[in-house]
């Protein structure tokens, strides 16, 4: 197999690895643009997977599933936005608590509903996103009817067929759904008032309450678009990633996540880039375990640790600063 | 009277948080169709009805002090170390390399070594957490995320480590060799026998566990009895202040940020050097992350932390024991764990706010 196929066939895998952060990504976003920390997307990333997959399981529909999986993620944001908008609380402890919680009731309540030691049961057919063959994209029909295994039509064809056959088309809808999230985000956040105003009540949330418009209903709207983004990131790593829930399965994609964003500086488009690199080192670890540089050996451990160090070097503005949004972490008290 | 009285703040809704993260776990229990008082009276019994239990509770207990000594100690400073976890670990190899390489003929007796280990230890620590502390103090990088970033970087360390350099030889686990024997230290078992007191040989309890309660007195000391303490506290509550009153805040933040690192790298000396007895990938168990719901209900004190900490050793315990003679999962104690730190921790106003307006409300119709 040629080089040019390899890459090729590591981006492929790499957006795929990217898309379930790219959905906590634009949900951690919104949430910290909006002034509130998320540090728990880790959490709602998991009971999404969970709900999303059991419910998958059971009604055999994986559109069920992802109604269920989104209905969980908002309601941890909706205890999020209870701590940290109604009560003032620290919204960090509420992060770490919510992400405590999703670990352990997880793992609880697969084990009730299934006896299968903390998973749930392996989702098959419609239980299950498949992959949408783009149109004229080489797929399996087409090696059916050249009578040869898809992989040899795709190693004959042109490098332009090759990279949308194998790079572009073949995914489930999630990972479209993702990429078109990145726009939206980008529109929604800087073309609406709507936007506007949410990026205001981040940066200086007396001033929009100054002007008439109330900082607790934009911070709740935050937070129900943050839950249905994580919401949407579980779904996609149980049901089109997997096929079913297994324990602990977020795997610090949740982390990951909150790093490509001060990666990303807060914005959307750089957030997508910012994903896909780290998708990217996941596929490349995944594919060699230890990369040998002619007596040099990159041990596999150091491609695990690269997004985190690459995150700390950022936030050490070495490469550019990073700067959040200044509200971010601060309840909002009403003056009187 | 526009106050709570004191006992009000530090019993009352303390005592009120916990009871609602524990009617919610009973709660979850009951819905996974388990008896919750049956589970209790199981926990209760597996952590406490023999020596064997009381051991395992009180190594846990020890491993929950110092993370949470650790926690509490920074979050006086108003910072949240979330690295607890990744200081332990690296606190573990450090612990790890003083038992192994430091030649037995310097160390005739564990005592000693166990001098070079808490040495080790707390280095280690306390430079894992030197970088975000640094970073934190220099460059203004919040050192939540930088502490998270540090765990994963930590696991991915010792996960290099425990397969590559200082796996044993020719062996299938990813640990290190065993330590000498020298550097063992005695278990409760061996303190207590020559007094006479029988307790359980298995049980991996072991003399850190008044390292640990000697830590408590020395962090009292050290935060309410001395300038830096005094500093630190400053700080915490109100730093634009204390920069007015001379305290650097760089100082602080970097002296509290080691301070809380050594202290979570101690806390191998138990689980490491005391249990394990060798290095190997998951010495620390969550340990550190406890440490924040320890910190937390223990209201940063050094005594709140001690009882906090023994109660999360009873739930460890507890919780394994019910793993193991009924149906539910070990995974039960994250739940409370998870509870415990929302309830004391971030809606810790959605009982402090009624019971305030309570106690005023009570004093306005005493005057009137």
């Amino acid at each position: 197999m040629d080089l040019f196929l390899t890459i090729i066939q590591i981006a492929d895998s790499g957006l795929r690895l990217a898309t379930p952060l790219l959905f906590a990504c634009l949900a951690g976003l919104f949430s910290e643009r909006a002034g509130i920390f998320d540090i728990g997307l880790e959490g709602k990333i998991l009971v999404s997977a969970f709900m999303s997959a059991a419910i998958a399981a059971v009604t055999g529909s994986v559109w069920l599933g992802l109604l269920c999986g989104i209905f969980a993620s908002i309601s941890f944001s909706a205890v999020h936005g209870i701590a940290s908008i109604t009560f003032r609380g620290n919204q960090l402890i509420s992060g770490v608590a919510l992400n405590f919680l999703a670990s352990g009731i997880t793992v609880l309540a697969a084990q009730a509903w299934f006896s299968q030691g903390g998973r749930t049961p392996p989702l098959m057919g419609e239980g299950r996103f498949m992959p949408i063959e783009l149109p004229f994209a080489l797929g399996r029909s087409d090696a059916e009817a050249a009578g040869v295994p898809l992989r040899v039509l795709i190693d004959q064809a042109n490098p332009i067929q090759q990279i949308y056959s194998e790079f572009i088309s073949g995914h489930t809808i999630l990972v479209y759904v993702a990429l078109l999230m990145v726009p939206l985000s980008w529109f929604v956040l800087f073309r609406t008032r709507f936007g506007l105003r949410l990026r205001a009540v981040g940066e200086n949330p007396a001033a929009v309450d100054t002007a008439g418009v109330s900082v607790i209903k934009l911070r709740y709207a935050s937070m129900a678009i943050a839950g249905t983004l994580c919401g949407l990131s579980g779904v996609y790593l149980a049901t089109g990633l997997g096929a079913g829930f297994i324990k602990e399965m977020s795997a610090g994609r949740g982390y990951i996540a909150l790093a490509a964003l001060i990666f990303a500086k807060w914005k959307p488009v750089p957030a997508l880039g910012a994903t896909f690199l780290f998708g990217l080192l996941e596929a490349i670890a995944n594919r060699y375990q230890n990369i040998d540089l002619g007596g040099f050996v990159i041990p596999v451990q150091f491609m695990q640790a690269l997004p985190y160090i690459l995150t700390v070097v950022i936030l050490a503005g070495f490469v550019g600063k990073s700067v959040a949004p200044k509200a971010g972490g601060q309840p909002y008290v009403k003056e009187r | 009277m526009d106050k709570m009285p004191k006992w009000a703040d530090v019993a009352l809704i303390p005592f009120l948080n916990l009871l609602i993260a524990f009617v919610l776990s009973g709660l979850v229990i009951f819905a996974i169709g388990e008896n919750p008082f049956k589970a209790l009276m199981t926990m209760i019994d597996g952590a406490f009805g023999s020596t064997y239990g009381w051991g395992y509770t009180l190594y846990y207990t020890t491993n929950f002090i110092f993370t949470g000594l650790a926690v509490s100690i920074a979050f006086k400073a108003a910072m949240f170390n979330i690295g607890g976890e990744g200081q332990a670990m690296i606190g573990g190899l450090g612990v790890g390399i003083a038992c192994l390489f430091i030649p037995t003929v310097l160390m005739p007796h564990w005592t000693i070594a166990l001098v070079f280990a808490m040495i080790a230890g707390a280095i280690f620590g306390a430079g894992w957490a030197l970088i975000p502390a640094y970073l934190q103090a220099k460059r203004g990088s919040h050192v939540v995320i930088t502490t998270i970033m540090f765990n994963f970087i930590a696991t991915a360390l010792m996960g290099y480590l425990l397969i590559g350099p200082l796996k044993l030889k020719g062996a299938q686990e990813s640990a290190s060799a065993s330590f000498p024997d020298v550097t063992n230290l005695p278990t409760l078992h061996e303190l207590l026998a020559p007094l006479g007191i029988s307790f359980s040989k298995s049980a991996p309890a072991n003399v850190s566990l008044f390292i640990a309660l000697a830590m408590c007195v020395v962090v009292y000391l050290l935060m309410n009895r001395s300038r830096l303490g005094y500093e630190i506290r400053a700080f915490g509550e109100s730093p634009t202040a204390s920069v007015y009153a001379g305290i650097s805040p760089t100082k602080i933040i970097i002296v509290a940020m080691m301070l809380s690192g050594a202290i979570s790298g101690l806390m191998a000396i138990n689980a490491t050097m005391g249990q394990h007895e060798r290095l190997i990938l998951n010495a620390v168990e969550g340990a550190g992350f406890i440490g924040i719901a320890v910190a937390l209900m223990g209201r940063n004190h050094p005594f709140g932390v001690l009882l906090a900490a023994l109660l999360f050793g009873f739930l460890y315990q507890g919780g394994s024991e019910l793993s193991l003679w009924s149906k539910i999962p070990r995974e039960l104690i994250v739940v409370i764990q998870g509870l415990v730190i929302l309830f004391t921790g971030a809606l810790d106003n959605m009982v402090r706010m009624p019971v305030e307006r309570m106690f005023i409300a009570a004093a306005k119709r005493k005057d009137a």
